[in-house]
């Protein structure tokens, strides 16, 4: 797939892709969607941009490396986010118990903790979508 | 037929007769007393604004009253892709040790 037209759409577009995920993740606690589906919103640009420019410079643009390191302190963020519970003397993963300034809600810092854990979802999601594809497109090569 | 298959035949169709017997108990479907529809989800759309400060209740559920959940879905996650790569990533150069 090296087809001009192709290329140059997805060169408009793929930014927008990008910025909708990324805006689809962080408004995950004030609006429809979430940190999962924006995750795959996230995956599908960079899915789109390696299927039709190669593989190859999809992985220019995006190593694996930091694909991995994405994956692996996307989980240890989010035992992070719970041990701030911990360390207020309240459960594991508390939000309102910890004493957390809960905000107004609707507005974009609301909800406390639950905005950073639905970032550290979203990115871990949509690092381990791109670290599949990347993998499975690889085998059939 | 040999006696092994006889035996295997007699104890699937016994768990079979158990299974149809603890669905002849079940409530009847949609019924208002039944024991999903507890106080549980009447708690959550009723307080989860309060307790937690986001609108979308999905969210308040997912990563806050149910966020152990999420936490080991996303080690979920984590352990399929590790299964893919280990499965299907072609081998390096042979190493020095292998």
């Amino acid at each position: 797939m090296r087809d001009f037209i192709l290329k140059r759409m997805i060169a408009v577009i793929l930014a927008f892709i990008f910025v909708y995920g990324f805006y689809v993740i962080l408004h995950g606690h004030i609006s429809p969607g979430g940190s999962f589906a924006g995750g795959i919103i996230v995956s599908l640009s960079f899915i789109a941009f390696a299927t039709v420019y190669g593989i190859d410079k999809g992985k220019e643009k995006l190593p694996e490396k930091f694909l991995v390191w994405v994956e692996s302190y996307g989980t240890l963020w989010y035992g992070l986010m719970g041990l701030v519970g911990i360390c207020k003397g309240a459960p594991f993963l508390a939000n309102k118990l910890a004493g957390i300034d809960l905000g107004v809600p609707g507005t974009l810092s609301s909800g406390g903790l639950i905005g950073l854990i639905g970032f550290g979802v979203g990115i871990r999601v949509a690092s381990t979508m791109i670290t599949l594809f990347y993998t499975l497109m690889e085998g059939d090569a | 037929m040999k006696i092994r298959h006889i035996f295997v035949a007699v104890v699937v169709l016994l768990a079979l007769f158990g299974m149809l017997l603890m669905v002849a108990e079940l409530p009847p479907y949609g019924s208002a007393d039944n024991p999903g529809q507890n106080m549980v989800a009447q708690r959550y759309i009723n307080d989860a604004l309060e307790d937690t400060g986001v609108p979308n209740m999905v969210t308040a559920v997912v990563l806050d009253y149910r966020a152990y959940d999420t936490m080991f879905e996303t080690i979920v996650l984590f352990t399929a892709a590790l299964a893919v790569v280990v499965a299907l990533k072609p081998a390096e150069e042979e190493g020095d040790d292998a």
